[in-house]
């Protein structure tokens, strides 16, 4: 806590505060009022009598009807879990081994190694999906969920890797070294002792994965082109925005459903999230 | 149980750094042999390169009459308790001290009686289902000794495992690991840079700096008959008093020679010393072996020196003195009332003089 006069802990403090929370909810509280909005109200002008922007008193499901009758969100939804859970998977599987490899193996290189995966992460995807695009073509894999399935793992375990490295690093190497002495090989000191005890960072990564699969946008949009194959970000914005019209009330509704999925997986491991991503292991 | 054989062994890192250079020697059967030196001295690399934690650049390890050298660590039947403890946070004190009888397939019913009955040595039949953070920092210290006698392994190898527990908690451990292994009498190796732990819990003790074996020997043996200077400096507390000085024969004697003062060497010392005469050397003496000179002590081992500081420890004093360029630290008797900068005099022990070659720091 910051100590002194009060106005020192208001200026510094809780005003900041304050702010930084208005700037991170807002967004929310607008994509929810908006949902709930009726279309009369949210094509008001700003300067009729009873505009009244922050607040309706004729909420309506109009918007999620909507979603759900006339567009194929269910369908985006199933897609976007799809393949959201199914790269997490291979990303975390992969990641987990190789971050175990760089930090607790010797082998010749592995620093040059871990830098190089590092690397990759690093270059952009909005140049990585031209070359991507010819690849998922000679595949004949354009328009199905592997398209994606196959190419967010490119960001998806460079990623795992580096956060699981980083906790590997972080478990003392003791605790292998006496379940080597306690008679365990090398594979069984990870499987019983290291994974078990590397459980936060591995949800952690998991989450990451999963949200960042889960917004992932550009892929998306240049892999899939049908719309029964489309992901909730890509659909809902090619679906709902046609030429210059904005169909805020179902856009909005389809950010909120969308947002809660990922909403959920957050709360539930939250506590462990937290302690991955500081780290530190207490024997 | 067995006896472990370290012959000739080498540790050399990536070319370049050599860690321990030719250590050779035998840890005989139920012996508890502790290694000491300062960080760094490479005590700890021979220790995990017995454990197999680390490879061995040249030479040979024994356990027993095998040659274990590129033995994994889980077949070389050996126990090994770290200093952070290295319990597995995950599991209770049982599954803890079960993994390693688990990890060897042996009957569920066996380890639980072996599980228990170290658990009953160790007094902590009560905390078997706790997780190691429940634990404070003496109990997570027996789980890992517990951890390592349900194996009955030939050899225990310890590596600073008290070092993490306070002083009074050390003490109190020190002597259990002592009855434990007078009560086991499994073969034991233990790394440490306390000194104290060394003198107390050995039955042997190796003395290594730089990566090389100074001196081998029973506590007393290094206390007393020191082989060099480093030895006799790093065993006993207060450590002990070094004196630069030139070696001068006259009138028959043999005299060690000083800006402040001068001694005169005891006969059996001054034969072995006979041919540095001429040379400069180091005199070495323990801070017990100074007394108040009193009418019966011979002048030529009497010195005048300033107090500096006296330090009251109640059952003694310790003074820090200085005659003109060379500081005496001496442990007196606590009655005596002395205040800073008094001037006194001392009187050395002239059987427990130590001389040291100043070029090879070996003891004369």
């Amino acid at each position: 806590m910051i100590e002194g006069a009060l106005w020192r802990k208001w200026v510094f403090y809780n005003i900041p505060l304050i702010l930084f929370v208005f700037v991170l909810l807002f967004p929310f509280y607008w994509m929810i009022i908006t949902t709930f909005r009726p279309d009369g109200e949210l094509y008001r002008p700003w300067n009729a009598a009873n505009y009244q922007p922050f607040w309706t008193n004729n909420p309506t499901l109009d918007h999620i009807l909507y979603l759900f009758e006339e567009t194929s969100f269910a369908r985006w939804m199933l897609n976007t879990m799809f393949i959201a859970i199914v790269s997490t998977i291979i990303s975390l599987f992969c990641g987990v081994l190789a971050g175990y490899a760089l930090a607790r193996l010797n082998f010749p290189f592995a620093g040059g190694l871990g830098t190089a995966i590092f690397v990759t992460y690093l270059v952009p995807q909005t140049l990585l999906f031209i070359p991507l695009a010819e690849i998922i073509r000679n595949f004949r894999l354009g328009d199905t969920p592997w398209a994606l399935i196959l190419t967010y793992p490119t960001f998806l375990i460079p990623f795992c890797t580096w956060l699981m490295m980083g906790y590997f690093k972080a478990i003392p190497k003791e605790l292998e070294e006496c379940a080597r002495i306690d008679g365990a090989s090398r594979w069984k000191a990870m499987v019983y002792i290291i994974l078990p005890v590397a459980v936060p960072g591995i949800l952690s990564a998991g989450i990451f994965a999963f949200t960042l699969s889960w917004n992932e946008f550009i892929y998306a949009l240049v892999f899939l082109s049908s719309p029964d194959q489309k992901t909730v970000p890509v659909g809902v914005t090619s679906e709902l925005i046609r030429g210059d019209v904005f169909f805020w009330g179902p856009l909005m509704a389809g950010a909120l459903l969308g947002s809660i999925p990922v909403a959920i997986v957050y709360s539930f491991f939250v506590e462990h999230y937290v302690s991955g991503i500081t780290g530190s292991v207490k024997g | 149980m067995a006896m472990v054989s370290i012959r000739n062994v080498n540790k050399v890192y990536d070319g370049n750094v050599h860690a321990v250079k030719n250590v050779d020697l035998e840890v005989r059967d139920k012996e508890f042999m502790v290694f000491v030196g300062p960080s760094g001295c490479g005590k700890t690399t021979t220790l995990r390169m017995v454990a197999g934690l680390e490879a061995i650049t040249s030479g040979d390890i024994l356990i027993g009459d095998t040659v274990v050298n590129e033995l994994p660590p889980m077949d070389r039947d050996i126990a090994m308790v770290f200093q952070n403890y290295a319990l597995y946070p995950h599991m209770s004190v049982f599954n803890n001290m079960a993994f390693g009888l688990k990890m060897r397939k042996f009957e569920k019913s066996e380890i639980d009686k072996r599980v228990r009955d170290a658990a009953a040595i160790l007094g902590i039949e009560t905390l078997l289902d706790r997780k190691p953070r429940q634990l404070s920092g003496g109990q997570r210290q027996r789980v890992a000794l517990g951890r390592a006698i349900v194996r009955h392994p030939q050899v225990f190898l310890f590596d600073e495992p008290l070092s993490n527990l306070d002083a009074k908690l050390r003490v109190q451990m020190r002597v259990e690991l002592k009855k434990l292994h007078e009560r086991l009498g499994t073969t034991a190796i233990y790394v440490t840079h306390d000194q104290i732990e060394a003198m107390t819990l050995g039955d042997r003790v190796v003395v290594m700096k730089d990566g090389v074996v100074q001196q081998v020997g029973e506590p007393l043996e290094l206390y007393n008959t020191p082989a060099n200077r480093f030895v006799a400096g790093f065993i006993g507390s207060p450590a002990m008093n070094f004196a630069e000085v030139t070696l001068s024969a006259a009138n028959g004697t043999l005299w060690a020679v000083a800006p402040g003062f001068r001694i005169g060497l005891p006969a059996a010392l001054a034969e072995r010393a006979a041919g540095l005469a001429g040379e400069p050397a180091t005199l070495g003496i323990r801070p017990e072996d100074l007394h108040i000179a009193g009418a019966g002590d011979p002048p030529e081992l009497c010195l005048e020196v300033e107090v500096e500081v006296v330090e009251q420890l109640g059952s003694e004093i310790v003074l820090d003195t200085r005659a003109a360029d060379t500081a005496f630290v001496a442990s007196v008797e606590p009655t005596l009332r002395v205040r800073m900068h008094d001037r006194l005099r001392l009187a050395m022990n002239p059987n427990r003089l130590h001389l040291f070659d100043a070029k090879t720091e070996a003891a004369v």
